[in-house]
């Protein structure tokens, strides 16, 4: 089983809109997952229908049961961010704030504190317009941990791929350097890299073959909406090279990018331009992988 | 001595995982008695910070004295395995534990 | 005065909004522009000001001296983040994995780990024309966000006076996006009108229900899509208060490095309506 992961640096490049034409391109030996979790919309082009759900059990509160609580305020003293106050004649938890450090629990004189798992988001198992078993979740607002929802949901794709006999899994990875990209990366056998020919997106493209080289795995990029700034996409073009990175595409800027999305449809389906030039980057991958 | 692999799964002919910290498994061989134990590494590549030093915590649990993995162990994880006296040796990357091992011990892998 | 610019899905415009409004803005009203997107911070791609100061961000985390030391292991269990472990004769700590909670070194019973200083990263400030800009970098490799972006959205109140601040924030709805909007007066959301656009803005908007701050939209490249956004919003008695048009020459513009708003009439007059929004909504103290 080969994993590919793609990822983009800055945000808004085209990341889910290729990922979605890859799933559409990829044979029926593959499983999708989107590990995209803080704002994941790959399911609103492949219309998953879902086969089962569980939550996300992840970060800790603390709680004080007020049948203990002697109201000594020694969860204020100790509380380095500013979780506990007194409100109401009651030492009351922010839960905005509160950390899950477990100071307050470990001191309680009344051990009235104990720290309770939340329920974080939820993790998704479904079945896609396009016959392939779709990973997936959400991460509710406001919830740290995102490198971990990351993670789960890769072992369950993971799972099933090895069950099932799957030779690819494709996944949607995050924006970003931080915790949740590196999560999605980890295991991987090939990265996808999808830049514009921006200064942001350049500076960010370049912060992030710094963080893949780390982890020695193959990668190839796409440039999208390459005719936007032909000189600074032929400059990406020279740095890909140096770095010895397959340029897998070079897409232009076109609107068929919105008009699939509004039609809940894959840039591949609706384009025979761009499905020509993401065909041949998916088979430069496949036999990258392969090879 | 008790040597660690780092591996995708169970047995011989297991394949050598490149990572530690989120190895999959962890195979553990006695070579006093030749014996074999697998230990499912799953529960802690879930978590997304600190699994380097809880696997390495792990193979200091079990009294590993030497680890073979691929790539090698991330910083943290590598500042626990050195501080417990265990020797790392990495190169095994596509290698089965059943060659990983041979390779060890023709000191054919990078210490 | 603190707006911050926020939004559920990336790559919508909250630099670009962010850089435009608040230089157009410093020239009539004293501005401070404030990057809390201390991961990937873009503002100084497009405000190419003089460096007036720089300081090193730290956090405190736990030091241990070997001297006094039982070797009691209560640090170790005390740490909900395993930051803090014993292993054989040693007490390792990890820098990056640590809250700063202070539980182990309170707790410690020789005080064998005092709190120290380590360092996350820097927090530096320019001046482009008569604009402020603060800035908060993120060193490769501190994992988290946080506690610098706190210090950075502290940074402008401890060294400029009546100053409006204007916030780039990071993306997303996890904990670095809120923490950034916290102790805003006014949040002002960046999407398009697109599936992803208005997807992401639902996210979004639940986040800043729930934190029961005050928010506006503004649509940018306004023309491609459809007018679903504008739906939502009416119906959820969202403030739209501009749209800019979407424009090739714009993200020419953008893709240089360039500020637009003193190249394009019309993002000017959207900029207008966003101040005017400012004035009447009775925020300006």
């Amino acid at each position: 089983m080969k994993e590919i992961v793609i990822i983009s640096g800055k945000g808004g490049t085209g990341k889910t809109s290729i990922t979605a034409s890859f799933a559409y391109l990829s044979g029926e030996n593959t499983v999708l997952a989107d590990c995209d979790v803080d704002a994941s919309d790959l399911h609103l082009l492949l219309k998953p229908e879902t086969i089962s759900e569980e939550d996300f059990l992840s970060s800790y509160l603390a709680v004080i049961d007020y049948n203990k609580c002697r109201d000594c305020g020694k969860c204020f003293e100790v509380c380095r961010f500013k979780a506990v106050s007194f409100d109401n004649e009651k030492f009351v938890i922010n839960s905005q704030n509160c950390e899950g450090c477990g100071y307050c629990a470990n001191i309680c004189p009344a051990k009235a504190i104990s720290l309770k798992i939340q329920n974080d988001g939820k993790l998704y198992i479904s079945k896609t317009r396009l016959n392939k078993t779709f990973f997936h979740a959400e991460l509710g607002p406001g919830a740290e941990n995102s490198g971990k929802l990351v993670a789960k949901v890769k072992k369950n794709a993971k799972k099933y791929a090895r069950e099932n006999n799957l030779e690819i899994m494709l996944v949607d990875g995050s924006p970003g350097i931080g915790c949740p990209v590196i999560s999605s990366l980890s295991g991987a056998n090939y990265v996808v890299l999808v830049t514009e020919p921006t200064v942001s997106g350049s500076h960010d493209l370049k912060r992030v073959i710094e963080l893949v080289q780390k982890f020695k795995i193959k990668m190839g990029c796409i440039i999208n909406k390459a005719d936007i700034n032909t000189a600074l996409a032929d400059e990406i073009k020279t740095f890909l090279k140096d770095q010895n990175i397959e340029l897998l595409a070079e897409l232009p800027c076109d609107d068929v990018f919105t008009e699939a999305m509004i039609a809940e449809k894959t840039v591949a389906e609706v384009s025979s331009e761009m499905s020509g030039k993401l065909s041949q980057a998916w088979n430069e991958i496949i036999n990258s992988i392969r090879g | 001595m008790k040597i660690a692999f780092t591996t995708k799964g169970e047995g011989w002919d297991a394949v050598i995982d490149p990572r530690f910290g989120r190895t999959e498994f962890l195979v553990i061989l006695d070579e006093e008695s030749g014996k074999l134990e697998a230990i499912d590494n799953s529960s802690v590549s879930e978590h997304a910070h600190g699994a380097g030093p809880m696997t390495a915590q792990l193979i200091i649990e079990k009294d590993v004295q030497i680890l073979v993995t691929g790539n090698g162990p991330g910083g943290n994880a590598e500042r626990v395995i050195s501080t417990a006296g265990i020797k790392t040796f990495t190169g095994a990357g596509d290698m089965t534990v059943k060659q990983a091992y041979e390779a060890y011990k023709e000191n054919r892998l990078i210490s | 005065m603190k707006i911050a610019i926020a939004s559920g899905k990336g790559g919508t415009g909250k630099t670009f909004l962010s850089t435009n409004w608040a230089a157009y803005m410093s020239e009539t009203t004293p501005t401070v522009l404030v990057d809390l997107d201390v991961e990937e911070p873009n503002s100084g791609l497009f405000i190419k000001g003089d460096l007036l100061y720089s300081e090193t961000a730290y956090k405190q985390v736990p030091d241990w001296q070997k001297t006094n030391c039982s070797m009691c292991g209560k640090c170790q269990s005390v740490c909900n983040y395993h930051a803090v472990l014993k292993v054989k004769d040693a007490i390792l700590v990890f820098p990056e994995l640590c809250h700063s909670c202070y539980a182990c070194s309170e707790l410690c019973p020789t005080d064998s780990l005092p709190m120290k200083k380590n360092r996350i990263g820097v927090i530096s400030h320019y001046k482009f024309n008569k604009l402020d800009y603060v800035e908060g970098r993120l060193d490769i490799g501190q994992e988290q966000a946080v506690p610098l972006i706190s210090q950075t959205n502290d940074f402008p109140a401890k060294h400029l006076q009546n100053v409006i601040s204007i916030c780039d924030c990071p993306p997303g709805t996890a904990c670095p996006a809120i923490e950034s909007v916290k102790d805003a007066d006014l949040v002002i959301l960046t999407t398009e009108p697109t599936p992803f656009g208005l997807h992401d803005l639902k996210l979004m908007v639940k986040s800043l229900v729930i934190l029961k701050k005050k928010f506006a939209v503004v649509v940018n490249k306004w023309g491609v899509g459809n007018e679903d956004v504008l739906k939502y919003c009416g119906s959820m008695n969202i403030a739209v208060i501009a749209k800019i048009q979407n424009d090739r020459r714009i993200a020419e513009e953008y893709s240089k490095g360039n500020l637009v708003y003193n190249k394009f009439d019309f993002v000017r007059s959207e900029l207008d309506k966003i101040n005017n929004y400012i004035l009447n909504s009775g925020e300006s103290k």
